[in-house]
């Protein structure tokens, strides 16, 4: 929960996803949004940001590339000064052409073969964190659990000292979450994060070895090496995409079994439910929003939108849109036709989706096999992240 | 009945690969594609209909017999 901004009266010309209201509750504002004759919202806050509600706008965005740049894809006051087409954090933040060569050299490390092998070591962290609050009636399913899982698993992967986790938290509150801070309160937060990377990269340099981190500084694109800018932005993008993404994704499924007694008593009956049920979590829970920017002026739809505006791209207000999907609002752990787009659509489909899924069925098989039992212990004490990745942050759940 | 992945459309969410690997498989860039030219065996058609009804983005398309 941020709210740095002062409060939104109107949710269709003053919208802004860092209020705590959007982070408590966002199902009626899409609803709402989505009802009007024209479903998407405006607000001037960030310099102008626009919030298209429904599956077919949200799709029709993703998919041009064109009139919309991820330049930046992180929704602030200021405006990205790293240029088109390569941007900040490659590929997240690429366009064509720079971005399909920028992606391609990452999507072996996860291909769904690659992340199997990441399996038995997430298996084991996930025990270990239960193992070291056996014998609480309370667990905190964010704080003491669901939290940890991905960091552990990226600094594996990276080669990051897996003890430096709460760091790489703490930048992801302050990147990700922190965006309404002012400018420059934010450049201060980076510099941090820079001088922390930097430090990892000259380690690998020195003394190269097998992982993420080694493999690009090695890497060529085009047949000549990466540019440090690019290797450090890719690392930025690996270290925090998956961390608190994740953490939420896995939180959200948490509460959702917590308060739904029936649902929770199926799948430890019916285990075999779990990748299905895992597909619908992500749809009615999906933690991403993503953003473009307007490349120029331009009529969208009837909105008038300007050079350098924003313009988020809601996948968890699409995943609920009752034109694509039938009972949008209700989660129904077996459904047959699920064609969510928590991970995005088009070219940006997010390239760590076969790990955030394998470390979410393998958190929520530990945690049913643990507990089959269990419940929110303080519905109400329940917080939710706000920005662009809604999950829960404090999630006191009953075990005992 | 017969399967196929639309190349230009799949951007390798894995979900056909992943509801159905008797049917599809995938590359280490995710790009999945139909295995036996496509065929679907006997028994398998409910599965080769999931993994259509799964793709976000459209990319599996069933040819049924005429």
């Amino acid at each position: 929960m941020t709210g740095n901004h002062p409060p939104v009266t109107d949710w269709s010309v003053d919208f802004d996803h860092a209020d705590p209201t959007y982070a408590a509750d966002p199902y009626p504002i899409w609803e709402e949004i989505r009802g009007r004759g024209c479903p998407v919202a405006h607000s001037d806050r960030y310099g102008g940001v626009w919030f298209p509600a429904t599956h077919e706008l949200v799709s029709e965005i993703a998919y041009d590339t064109e009139r919309f740049t991820s330049r930046s894809v992180l929704v602030t006051e200021g405006r990205p000064l790293a240029p088109a087409p390569q941007g900040i954090a490659p590929p997240i933040s690429s366009d064509p052409p720079f971005h399909h060569g920028a992606r391609r050299l990452l999507l072996p490390a996860f291909s769904p073969k690659a992340i199997e092998k990441l399996e038995p070591f997430t298996r084991a962290y996930c025990h270990e964190l239960l193992d070291a609050v056996a014998g609480r009636e309370v667990i905190d399913g964010a704080v003491d659990y669901s939290q940890h899982i991905p960091v552990r698993v990226i600094a594996k992967m990276l080669g990051f000292p897996l003890e430096d986790a709460d760091t790489f938290r703490k930048f992801v509150h302050d990147v990700l979450e922190s965006v309404d801070l002012p400018i420059e309160r934010r450049l201060e937060n980076f510099l941090e994060l820079d001088a922390y990377l930097t430090a990892q990269v000259e380690d690998h340099l020195a003394h190269p070895r097998d992982d993420l981190t080694s493999f690009l500084l090695d890497a060529e694109m085009d047949g000549a090496p990466l540019q440090p800018e690019h290797v450090g932005g890719t690392i930025v993008l690996l270290l925090l995409a998956g961390i608190d993404t994740t953490w939420s994704a896995i939180g959200s499924s948490l509460w959702h079994l917590a308060g739904h007694a029936a649902d929770r008593q199926r799948l430890v009956a019916e285990p075999e439910l779990l990748p299905l049920a895992i597909e619908e979590f992500l749809r009615a829970y999906a933690p991403v929003t993503m953003a473009r920017l307007v490349v120029d002026d331009m009529d969208f739809h009837g909105c008038p939108m300007k050079k350098d505006e924003w313009v988020l791209l809601p996948f968890p207000s699409a995943n609920r849109d009752p034109a694509a999907f039938d009972r949008a609002d209700e989660v129904i752990l077996d459904r047959e036709e699920n064609r969510h787009a928590a991970f995005g659509l088009g070219i940006h489909r997010c390239a760590g989706s076969n790990l955030a899924r394998m470390e979410m069925r393998v958190a929520l098989e530990v945690w049913l096999e643990r507990f089959p039992e269990f419940s929110l212990a303080d519905p109400a004490g329940v917080q939710w992240s706000g920005g662009q990745v809604r999950g829960p942050r404090v999630l006191p759940i009953h075990v005992g | 009945m017969r399967v196929r992945v639309d190349g230009d459309k799949c951007q390798g969410h894995n979900r056909c690969y992943s509801l159905a690997p008797e049917l599809f498989d995938v590359d280490d860039y995710g790009n999945a594609h139909e295995l036996n030219d496509g065929v679907v065996p006997p028994g398998l058609e409910e599965k080769a209909r999931l993994a259509a009804a799964n793709c976000p983005e459209y990319a599996v398309i069933i040819e049924e017999d005429a």
